[in-house]
């Protein structure tokens, strides 16, 4: 195939590109040569705004992000009350800090906990920490994906987690990307690498909060190795403002009886994607992808969500729940994979919506892809306003009709909230939801009596 | 009829007659005379006989009869699209649309929009290399009774047990027998017609009823639908017609029996059916195809229109030459299939689908009038290479609409099975409702069995519930069965069929047996 004209929106990028390549020349060769395959993936990818044929942004449309116009390498400063403020926060976790993409050493509150190494990721690249050097952008950058091709060309700075094999560092590390409310629309590039080590116990809570007025651009890539015997719990809660782009790309490698547990929590930006894949990559891994979205207004929050079972005996189950009101526009598209030799595989995957209003639209995708024959495979996707029955039940009890509705709707998304383990996130992330209720129900429309 | 299947929780099945009857005249219900169906039936036992010996049963379809054949030169241009159109004698306007149709193709070809979304995978189709038009010969003037029909192509449809004559009557089946592209005979033509339903070939609803071709051809499915959907329009060469008038119930069920026999022919049959209202109909058609060792093309469209409070059941039961074992061959069936229902108006497709080296095919309803129906029952098998990617589109537009979706897929061998379907509910469509369920079983550790279903919902008060599984042939019951003396492979098929059972049930009872006997045959040699 021929196209005369250069994909779409790359022409903006590459001058950025151009100055922080020159910037970054004293960069180890590796990095270099990670950042221009990047670049040069990316260059031919450009932001997939073809609405035929395009599978994976078949519903969400990017043509809106692709106008845009985004400045690079400018940060603004942040104090800690702002955000302890906008998300959510425990003295006692383990706090590392990430600005406008830069890690922030006196914004971070670190406890030197035993077999925890966390801190910046440019200090782990320069002094070369653990495998960083063949880990980073194993999983996110290599593939044919532009945002993690965009995300890996700019690769600089983020946080880097490391726990050292057998360690059981009992409290939360908590990595916390901030968008400052510099002037302007920026681009960011949060990264970060979680290394667990064999045998671990790794809980880990990823924060993104947005202090700015104006559309920003956040392409986070998180990428997590769990090795054999590791246990991580992952945690995700987006908070953007509601004029930003934030497409966020999650990569996870587990290996032989590791366990991934994630859990998203998202609410904000305008376009939103939230784009997980794990490997189950050796006998007996298993993951866990939960997560909660709510939308209002003219949000758009897509969930990508896939699964390969590469080795037998692994179990990855899917479960995601969305409430959705105004003109806003969710998408769940859920993938299985179970490869040749996978036997003995487990997978579920269900996604649940209530659909508030009539401007709202909901597209649920859930698919499985199944090459092997011995293994059980089932999912289910539902889609409806809340159930009339219950609500005059609840409404033939004196409580009013808002009152109801406003009961139902936190009893849908108690499920997933309970999810969230840490006790001061739950609260965070509960506060949340009931302030963003009323926020839905405004949006809402009367259910019809048809 | 009064014939019922009723197949309990063991698989076992019964034939009940509400009169006295000879085994022997229910074999032209089958589709090959020495079919297993017979056996079991000349057994004259309540269940299923228990011999099953099925070794080197291989495709019994694949006889090639030799018939002369009236071939236009391969490849397809416009003077192909005006030669099949002189040929068929068509009027000025339906020409038009198709050279409108071949210029929107030859469009599409160029941009390369042949489409590529699904999950199969074949070797590029050299539309030039394929004859468009292929009728037997001396079948330019329509036979005016049986008694004109070539006796060599009778013995054909003896064969294949169509129920043609006096069977027809008997077997209360009035068929139309498409030949290649050329509608044989149609059968109980004058008794439908005191009814005033017209059941005729394409051909001779264009001539003698141009008025209502013209007024629904291509209203549902245009020719700018899809790649497919766009060559048949422009080659279509001939198909079915139904006219059932308002308020008229068919009493008997129409059936279409579609052959493909020339070599490196293609065919591209259209059928339109339209239950004017009140009306109803159930219609069922069937296919093969000889045995060749290169690929034939089948490019059909079928679209349905149901008036207001009218209902369409279409069954199809799908047996093209699946290819060798060893994949060679084989038809590629690429089929546009949608209908429209109107206020109250009810479509329910039901499929088995166990032929084909490739099926692509989406039975789809869309549901425009308020309370207006759509249901879709499917079963899909691939063994050997297969692959099939099928599945529907419920389109809700309508209030009160509600669809219904039951999709088995069975795969065995290297074959690959993918359920792909959507139901889009669009704002209007308040308090719609879609249950989808869609179950896979996998057979041996080289097949595939995909899901991808699409779920787009933009009114609130709509209710979806979509719930998948696969799985394999449960050891448990497999144990159990063969412990009580059932071999694996008959413990498999009953399973198998038990399996398939809301689907079957759905279908005639003709059908029916023979879908379950179908399913045996092609799962031959993927168990054990």
């Amino acid at each position: 195939m021929t196209t005369a004209t250069l994909p779409a929106a790359v022409g903006k990028y590459s001058e950025a590109f151009a100055s922080f390549a020159e910037a970054n020349s004293d960069a180890p060769e590796w990095l270099k040569a990670v950042r221009s395959q990047a670049w040069a993936t990316f260059s031919e990818l450009g932001i997939p705004v073809k609405r035929r044929g395009n599978e994976l942004w078949k519903y969400t449309d990017l043509r809106p992000l692709a106008a845009l116009d985004f400045e690079h390498g400018i940060g603004g400063s942040v104090s800690l009350d702002e955000i302890k403020a906008a998300g959510p926060w425990d003295d006692a976790w383990d706090t590392v800090v990430v600005v406008d993409g830069v890690f922030s050493a006196e914004l971070s509150n670190l406890q030197g906990t035993a077999g925890l190494t966390a801190g910046s990721l440019a200090e782990a690249i320069s002094s070369g920490t653990g495998d960083i050097e063949t880990q980073l952008a194993s999983l996110a950058g290599r593939e044919e994906y532009a945002f993690t091709a965009l995300s890996t060309a700019f690769v600089d700075d983020g946080a880097y987690v490391a726990i050292a094999d057998d360690a059981d560092p009992a409290t939360p590390i908590h990595v916390v990307f901030v968008t400052s409310n510099a002037s302007g629309s920026r681009a960011s590039y949060p990264r970060l690498l979680v290394d667990a080590g064999a045998n671990t116990l790794a809980v880990i809570i990823e924060t993104h909060i947005n202090l700015a007025e104006s559309a920003q651009l956040s392409l986070p890539v998180v990428e997590v190795f769990a090795k054999p015997g590791a246990t991580v719990r992952h945690y995700r809660v987006q908070m953007e403002n509601e004029l930003s782009y934030h497409l966020g790309t999650i990569r996870v490698h587990q290996l032989d009886d590791s366990s991934f547990n994630s859990t998203t929590f998202a609410v904000g930006a305008v376009i939103a994607r939230n784009d997980i894949h794990t490997q189950l990559d050796a006998p007996g891994a298993s993951c866990t992808l939960h997560g909660l979205y709510m939308t209002s207004g003219t949000q758009q929050q897509d969930q990508e969500i896939s699964t390969t079972h590469a080795k037998p005996h692994c179990t990855s189950k899917q479960f995601y729940k969305g409430i959705l009101s105004g003109k806003s526009h969710a998408v769940f598209s859920g993938k299985v994979v179970v490869e040749r030799d996978a036997q003995k595989s487990d997978a579920t995957q269900k996604d649940l919506n209530l659909l508030l209003s009539r401007g709202a639209e909901i597209d649920a995708k859930p698919s499985l892809e199944i090459y092997a024959d011995d293994v059980t495979a089932a999912h289910g996707a539902t889609a409806g306003h809340v159930d009339r029955d219950t609500l005059f039940y609840l409404q033939s009890r004196g409580v009013d009709e808002e009152a109801a509705k406003a009961i139902l709707i936190r009893g849908f998304a108690a499920e997933m909230l309970d999810e969230f383990k840490p006790k001061a996130l739950y609260e965070f992330v509960e506060r949340v939801t009931d302030e963003r209720i009323p926020v839905l129900l405004a949006e809402s429309d009367a259910l019809g009596t048809a | 009829m009064g014939f019922k299947l009723i197949p309990d929780r063991m698989g076992q099945v019964y034939v009940f007659a509400p009169f006295e009857f000879n085994i022997s005249d229910l074999a032209p219900y089958f589709f090959t005379t020495d079919h297993p169906s017979r056996s079991y039936l000349l057994t004259n036992q309540n269940t299923i006989s228990r011999e099953s010996d099925l070794s080197g049963r291989e495709y019994k379809w694949g006889f090639v009869t030799d018939v002369e054949t009236d071939l236009a030169p391969k490849g397809l241009s416009e003077d192909i699209v005006r030669l099949i159109s002189s040929k068929k004698g068509e009027p000025e306007w339906l020409l038009e649309w198709r050279l409108k149709a071949y210029r929107h193709w030859v469009k599409l070809a160029e941009a390369e929009a042949e489409p590529t979304w699904s999950m199969i995978d074949y070797p590029g189709i050299d539309y030039q290399d394929i004859y468009y038009y292929a009728a037997p010969k001396g079948m330019n003037e329509a036979p005016k009774s049986l008694d004109d029909v070539d006796p060599e192509m009778l013995e054909t449809f003896e064969k294949l047990g169509i129920p043609l004559q006096e069977r027809a009557a008997l077997a209360g089946v009035a068929v139309d027998a498409v030949f290649d592209s050329v509608s044989v005979a149609t059968t109980m033509e004058k008794q439908l017609g005191e009814l005033g339903i017209i059941f005729c070939s394409f051909g001779n609803a264009v001539k003698n009823h141009p008025d209502l071709v013209k007024k629904y051809l291509g209203t549902v499915v245009p020719y700018t639908d899809n790649f497919f959907a766009s060559l048949n329009a422009a080659v279509f060469t001939d198909g079915s017609f139904v006219y059932i008038p308002p308020g008229v119930r068919c009493p008997i069920e129409l059936m279409t029996y579609f052959r493909i026999n020339t070599e490196g022919s293609g065919q591209f049959e259209r059928t339109l059916i339209i239950a004017d209202e009140g009306a109803y109909v159930s219609y069922l058609e069937g296919c093969t195809a000889p045995f060749r060792k290169s690929s034939q093309l089948h490019a059909a469209t079928v679209e349905l229109i149901a008036l207001d409070d009218s209902e369409i059941k279409y069954s199809t039961i799908q047996n093209w030459f699946p290819g060798t074992k060893d994949g060679e061959g084989g038809v590629y069936n690429f089929v546009t299939k949608r209908g429209r229902a109107d206020k109250n108006a009810k479509i329910s497709w039901t499929q088995v689908e166990t032929g084909s080296a490739i099926t692509w095919k989406y039975p789809s309803v869309i549901l425009k009038g308020d309370n207006s129906v759509g249901e879709f029952f499917s079963v899909a098998l691939t063994n050997n290479h297969q692959q099939a990617d099928t599945g529907t589109k419920m389109i809700h537009i309508g209030k009160n609409t509600k669809s219904t979706i039951v999709s088995k897929g069975i795969s065995a061998g290297k074959g690959n099975n993918t359920y792909r379907g959507q139901v889009l509910i669009m704002p209007g469509a308040e308090n719609a409702v879609n249950h989808t369920q869609c179950d896979s079983l996998l057979i041996g550790d080289q097949c595939g069995a995909h899901t991808v279903p699409y779920i787009e919902v933009r009114n609130p008060t709509a209710r979806l519930e979509h719930e998948a599984s696969t799985s394999k042939v449960s050891d448990e019951q497999l144990f159990y069965l063969m412990a009580r003396g059932l071999s694996e492979e008959e413990a498999h098929h009953m399973i198998i069929t038990g399996w398939s059972r809301e689907v079957f049930k759905e279908l005639p009872f003709e059908f029916a047996l023979e879908a379950a006997q179908l399913l045996k045959v092609s799962l031959e040699g993927a168990v054990g």
